[in-house]
């Protein structure tokens, strides 16, 4: 089965899928034109299920389900929704399904969903049906936890689920911080020392971080990255404070941006796409010149990569789920999407780069399926 | 004895694109209940999940914005589902 790249935008869906050798590509599309698709991934355990995340401008948001690798689907019966509020509470509602992930591999079936206001759901019939995980929602500390936002609303993002442990989860929110549960989602435990939050009164708060986008390891689940608002991060688990490897990073270029990908063999290979995060935070190419850096040692090293980029005037700006790897070693294709609308592929580890669609809608995701 | 609903271009997935369709209830809560038993999944996208009207919708009973789910429909009545456009 050839790959496909999945691309969530703010106007439909579309894929880019490349032929055998990854040297000429073919954009499709769109599916669900108008539709604003935060979120596509497919089920590692189920490779036809596909899960999609949309809204329109004016309807509720919603869950779609494919189960024939995307070419038909099915809406949720019932989508993501915030337990009917008591008398005196805060009635919260889900202004967009933000993030998907597939549950354990031991739970076919079994799904992870983060929304705006930050909200954690579960499905365990594929997606037909999400319930409110109440052990975060409505956790005595959410109020405090979530309290920060974005300008885009509360972002609950990065669920993460142990490989050896389908209890022991991790999530991130936007702006809030990282948490983990190791008892399937109970109860749940800020995991932020050692990361900076220069934007907070107190420098040693538990909480009140801003994780862009957290990332586990899938063959070395200790081993966690973090791409943060204030610089890139290190946990080795069981330790509880992040060391911050984007230190290692050039001076000139900093340590902001939004995704961060692994390797998916090599725990201690990651990339990152630098952002401006000087003054009013403009998040685009720092110098309009985009780049990718790679570690090959866990972050005590980064190296740039803009070969086949722009060199200069590009001022791109990539969210943090629109970065993906696939896993065709040795030659490991890496795939990132803008905000401009443009989708780029390197078939070498992000050495060498091109463009392989433009002109699309802004760029929310970019995921890779088999 | 039912009323007639108008359905609005971004529902019509729901109603098989018909323009129009019928549905029961002495209230708007009870029409789109009505709606929701034949075209699941409508109500959440007008409605959410803690009974209000979502920011961008807006419903007419004849001529009259509705502004509560409570608001009175009667027999023959004609429902407006409106959809505000917004941003671009």
């Amino acid at each position: 089965m050839a790959a496909t790249l999945w691309i969530g935008t703010r106007k439909g869906a579309f894929t880019v899928r490349p032929d055998a050798r990854r040297r000429s590509w073919k954009l499709s599309g769109p599916q669900f034109l108008g539709h604003i698709i935060h979120h596509i991934v497919q089920d590692p355990r189920e490779p036809r299920v596909l899960m999609m995340a949309a809204k329109t401008g004016h309807l509720g948001p919603t869950v779609y389900r494919s189960s024939d690798r995307g070419r038909t689907w099915q809406e949720a019966g019932q989508p993501p929704a915030f337990r009917k509020a008591a008398d005196g509470e805060p009635a919260r509602a889900v202004q967009k399904v933000f993030w998907l992930t597939p549950g354990h591999a031991s739970e076919r079936g079994s799904w992870y969903a983060g929304s705006s206001p930050a909200g954690l759901f579960r499905s365990e019939d594929c997606g037909e049906r999400w319930e409110p995980v109440a052990g975060f929602n409505d956790h005595p500390m959410r109020s405090k936890w979530v309290g920060f936002g974005t300008p885009d609303g509360e972002l609950l993002h990065s669920v993460r689920i142990d490989s050896r442990d389908p209890k022991h989860l991790y999530l991130a929110i936007s702006a809030g911080g990282v948490f983990e549960s190791t008892d399937g989602g109970a109860d749940w435990t800020p995991l932020n020392e050692g990361c900076a939050a220069d934007f907070l009164p107190d420098p040693n708060a538990q909480f009140g971080h801003d994780p862009h986008c957290l990332a586990m390891h899938p063959r070395a689940p200790d081993r966690l990255y973090q791409q943060n608002h204030c610089g890139i991060y290190r946990l080795d688990r069981p330790a509880r404070r992040w060391v911050r490897i984007g230190q290692a990073m050039p001076k000139n270029i900093g340590d902001v941006g939004f995704p961060i990908v692994l390797h998916p063999t090599d725990p201690d290979t990651a990339w990152v796409i630098p952002m401006d995060g000087q003054t009013v935070w403009p998040r685009t190419s720092i110098g309009g010149k985009p780049a990718v850096y790679r570690t090959n040692d866990g972050g005590r090293r980064w190296r740039r990569f803009d070969d086949g980029l722009p060199k200069s005037q590009a001022w791109l700006t990539v969210l943090r789920q629109a970065m993906c790897t696939d896993d065709r070693l040795p030659q490991l294709g890496l795939y990132f999407g803008t905000t401009g609308g443009e989708v780029w592929a390197s078939v070498n580890s992000g050495e060498i780069w091109r463009c392989i669609a433009r002109h699309l809608p802004e760029i929310y995701s970019v995921t890779h399926a088999i | 004895m039912s009323c007639t609903v108008h359905i609005p271009s971004p529902l019509r997935s729901y109603t098989a694109g018909a323009l129009k369709v019928p549905a029961d209830g002495t209230t708007l809560e009870e029409v789109l209940a009505s709606l929701e038993g034949r075209f699941t999944g409508i109500r959440f996208r007008l409605v959410d999940e803690q009974s209000r009207i979502r920011p961008h919708i807006r419903f007419y009973v004849n001529a009259r914005e509705a502004q509560e789910l409570s608001a009175p429909v009667g027999t023959s009545d004609t429902v407006h589902v409106i959809c505000a456009l917004t941003g671009g």
